[in-house]
């Protein structure tokens, strides 16, 4: 498996590729949202919601061989695309890993201007869910 | 005689510009529309040469800034056709008239089971201070249902109406879907009860006609900067009468006649409800708005809008997938629309992308979403310094965007 810094890499390459050619940009984040894998529909519950997002966002978590293994779904395709990014970087990784992993890629790829400032809110939010959820699985781990 | 609508764009320094590479249409004008030079000129002039406060000073900067001050507030007068310059009182916009009227007149003279009603159009601020007021006061807020085109349903109106309604307070034309509501028909009603009836005229105040002796509502609330004027100001309408049975809403300067330690007389209206120095630079910018307005005269900017209103319809209900959110038989130039298994802000993500700014989401109407059973629309709305080239692109980004999800 590659580190994160490596697939980080890869993103950044990726989106230069794009340029900065806004639509093709956009685009090419939505079609991301189509690799998520299939989120579980009893899961899109309230508790499971990610708040500090402008479109909804569910994320769970649940400890597969010591690893984090997350799902996300969200209603906008754009949001769908982005959480796959963040996943491609994060999902099956320790959760010392998640937690400890500097995501430059977003500043890299320049997010914010992508996706303007409320989303990149909703961006560090899902980030936080993210590590938090990884914190209670390490501490069940090292209960 | 059809309106020159390059020459008038050319009085709109930010329409000149590219926002990621594309040349900026914008069509988000229900949130608030641009501002023509003369509207910025004013406001410099005004620092540059006439700054000072008013109604005090006895010097001739003083003197300046209060007579065109005071000569906005005439020409609001004329703008909605009232009986006099003091039925107008300057707030910071629709919201805090609403909020004004809530806080005076609601607090005087709602008491426990007195109603309140509004309709399923109306925009947050037209629902939460009454909510507010109703919690204090025991009263009951009734909503107006509306048909699936998105008009109110005037007999079900009527049915609500009774001597225990206070106040009727409802939206001239609805941001979320451009409804023209039939306020004359609703004026002429709650009157007939007794209640008194206040206008959200945040978006009609730019589209229609106004005349607040003829529609003969007791208040009319309206911002500016939807009105080709300044951010962060407003206004309020109330008949004479009315307003001045009202308690004051703000204690301060300005506001009184006489202060003693032991009673406050207060000052006449409208000055009664303007305590504190008010926004002199923007009211003195807000008349070169309104001048605006009048030399292009509403009618013929009317027309325009009806027109490119028409003509987005028929492009755009040629696209597989479009679907059109509100179809009232009267509407201002509000056009809501979702694409079939796209979400509103996907939609407005890759329309930004095309420089085409638009409005997505529920458009401060959640509880007409939600009656709709929709979460949002994509809303172009428009202005006079729109065109029909820009709906094409408006028609052409949409139809890509469909295409995605609607082979
Ligand atoms: C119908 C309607 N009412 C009220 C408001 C509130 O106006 P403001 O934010 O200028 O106070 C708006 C503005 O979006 C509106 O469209």
């Amino acid at each position: 498996m590659s580190s994160i810094q490596e697939v980080q890499d890869e993103i950044v390459s990726e989106f230069e590729i794009l340029g900065d050619d806004k639509e093709s940009t956009i685009y090419y984040i939505m079609e991301l949202g189509g690799s998520l894998e299939d989120f579980p529909d009893n899961e899109r519950i309230e508790v499971n919601t990610i708040k500090g997002c402008q479109s909804k966002v569910w994320l769970i978590a649940d400890e597969k061989d010591g690893n984090v293994h997350f799902q996300a779904d969200s209603n906008t395709d754009i949001t769908k695309g982005l959480i796959s990014l963040l996943l491609r970087v994060l999902n099956y990784r320790s959760p010392e890993e998640i937690i400890n992993a500097k995501l430059d890629f977003v500043e890299r790829i320049g997010m914010g201007s992508i996706i303007g400032s409320q989303r990149s809110n909703g961006f560090a939010s899902m980030i936080k869910q993210i590590k938090l959820y990884a914190m209670a699985i390490q501490t069940k781990q090292n209960a | 005689m059809g309106l020159n609508i390059a020459k008038i764009r050319g009085l709109f320094p930010v329409l000149h510009q590219e926002v990621h590479g594309k040349p900026l249409v914008y069509f988000d004008n229900a949130a608030t529309t641009q501002k023509p030079q003369a509207v910025l000129d004013a406001l410099t002039n005004y620092y540059e040469k006439d700054n000072s406060n008013i109604h005090r000073g006895a010097h001739a900067l003083a003197d300046r800034a209060t007579r065109y001050f005071e000569e906005t507030r005439e020409a609001i007068q004329h703008f909605i056709n009232a009986r006099e310059a003091a039925e107008v009182i300057f707030t910071k916009g629709t919201t805090e008239s609403i909020n004004l009227v809530a806080a005076t007149f609601g607090r005087k003279f709602v008491e426990k089971g007195d109603e309140i009603i509004i309709s399923t159009l109306e925009h947050h601020s037209n629902i939460v201070p009454w909510q507010m007021l109703c919690e204090e006061k025991g009263a009951v807020l009734k909503v107006i249902p509306i048909n699936d085109a998105g008009e109110i349903i005037f007999e079900e109106f009527e049915k609500m109406l009774s001597a225990k309604t206070k106040l009727v307070s409802i939206v001239h034309a609805s941001n979320a879907l451009g409804t023209v509501n039939p306020v004359k028909k609703v004026i002429a009603a709650a009157h007939a009860v007794g209640a008194k009836v206040l206008l959200d005229g945040a978006q009609s105040s730019s589209h229609l006609q106004i005349d607040v002796q003829d529609l003969d509502c007791d208040f009319f609330a309206f911002s500016a900067h939807k009105l080709y004027g300044p951010t962060g100001l407003g206004g309020l309408y109330g008949k004479r009468e009315v307003f001045e049975s009202m308690p004051p809403y703000q204690g301060g300067g300005e506001m009184i006649k006489e202060v003693t330690f032991e009673k406050t007389t207060y000052n006449e209206i409208p000055f009664k409800f303007e305590a504190g120095t008010p926004n002199i630079a923007d009211v003195i910018s807000f008349k070169a708005a309104i001048d605006f307005i009048n030399e292009l005269g509403k009618d013929a900017i009317k027309a325009h809008e009806d027109e490119l209103l028409a003509y987005a319809n028929e492009q755009l209900m040629q696209i597989k997938g479009f679907i059109p959110v509100g179809t009232a038989q009267e509407k201002v130039s509000v056009l809501s629309f979702n694409i079939n298994a796209m979400h509103p802000y996907d939609v407005g993500m890759m329309l930004d992308a095309n420089g085409i700014a638009v409005r997505t989401g529920h458009h401060c109407t959640q509880p007409l979403m939600k009656r709709l059973g929709l979460e949002g629309t994509v809303r172009a709305s428009f202005a006079v310094y729109n065109s029909k080239s820009e709906i094409d692109k408006l028609a052409e980004g949409v139809s890509r965007i469909a295409r995605i999800k609607n082979k």
